[in-house]
């Protein structure tokens, strides 16, 4: 079920790629870089087993899929100390405040792509 | 070697499709609610106890979501209001489009979203993959029953981030049940803090009525930004 999951955001880069591919003619797409964040609830390993399972099928072959892991990062309504937030605490480090609101974690974005022109 | 930023979400298209409907929702003051849980946690059931308890002028309609089977759309259907199978054939969420094509197969049987107040989409039992599917609705509601663990929320903390009510389902079950009802409000909001949590059993009826005051309230919500828009 997960991995099926997985398979669809593969499936949905790839499919990002082949468009930018379309908007540079003759160029070789060598790298993708995806954003995953703490809280987008996607597996990184199964991504990565999963992008590379059908970028194979592919002219894209042998695109690469660079992930970068965004944690879950707070910032105080009070004091406005940003920290990361562990164990599911999300009280406030500096001055013990419980209103924080998230402000990165949710990425599921893709950040770049590398062109060999 | 050339890097191209992109910046964009990979849901990118979804995304898009979400917008749109989104803001046909809006524009026809349609409150719509993503219901998300865990397989057999009670969303059908309590959909059977919300339906009933509605009027039948009552403009509202329901899409239900599964892997495989028109079951739960045939229990739904009993209660008069328009009822919808998504069978997804294998695929463990429901996307946009397949809510577009469905409003789109209502629309050529004569039934706009401007003839509808609220539509409930039942997402399939899963409490991974929807929590990435926006659907354009105004809120997502995750059900967490007192059959599972507490740390459900801990567990799967995207859905329980993006929800914005839990229902606290089976209620009646807990002197029966090794389940701390505390333990597990206290986890929901450590990972959504000040979640709002309406306690329900479908089976004595239990919490119901704060439910539907709940949906009443975010219909209320709709009409009144649509009235501001038109003023």
């Amino acid at each position: 079920m997960v991995f099926m999951h997985e398979l669809g955001i593969a499936t949905s880069i790839l499919e990002s790629v082949q468009k930018e591919a379309e908007r540079h003619p003759g160029a070789h797409i060598s790298k993708v870089g995806v954003k995953i964040g703490e809280l987008s609830g996607v597996d990184r390993d199964a991504l990565q087993f999963g992008f590379e399972v059908l970028v194979k099928d592919t002219e894209l072959d042998p695109l690469v899929l660079e992930l970068e892991f965004i944690p879950r990062m707070q910032r105080c309504s009070k004091c406005a100390y940003e920290f990361r937030m562990t164990d599911f605490d999300p009280r406030c480090p500096l001055c013990g405040d419980l209103a924080t609101e998230c402000i990165s974690g949710e990425e599921l974005d893709i950040a770049y792509m590398e062109v060999d022109e | 070697m050339n890097r191209i930023a992109i910046e964009k979400k990979v849901l990118n298209e979804n995304q898009i499709l979400a917008e749109q409907l989104r803001e046909r929702y809006r524009q026809n003051g349609v409150l719509c609610v993503n219901l998300i849980s865990s397989p057999g946690s009670g969303k059908t059931a309590l959909l059977e106890r919300t339906l009933e308890r509605m009027d039948k002028s009552e403009r509202v309609a329901v899409l239900t979501g599964d892997l495989q089977t028109e079951n739960d759309a045939r229990r739904l259907a009993k209660f008069g209001f328009p009822v919808r199978q998504i069978t997804t054939g294998g695929t463990c969420h429901l996307d946009a489009k397949m809510i577009g094509r469905h409003l789109e197969d209502w629309r050529l049987e004569n039934l706009g979203l401007e003839d509808l107040d609220l539509l409930i989409v039942e997402n399939v039992g899963n409490l991974v993959c929807p929590s990435s599917y926006d659907l354009g609705e105004d809120a997502k509601i995750v059900l967490l029953s007192t059959t599972e663990g507490e740390d459900k929320p801990l567990k799967y903390p995207s859905i329980f981030f993006k929800s914005e009510l839990m229902l606290l389902t089976k209620i009646d079950l807990l002197p029966y049940v090794p389940f701390s009802a505390d333990l597990a409000r206290e986890n929901a909001r450590r990972i959504h803090p000040g979640m709002e949590i309406i306690d329900v059993s479908s089976t004595t009826g239990e919490g119901l009525d704060r439910w539907m005051e709940w949906l009443k309230a975010r219909q209320e919500k709709v009409r009144a930004s649509l009235q501001s828009a038109v003023d």
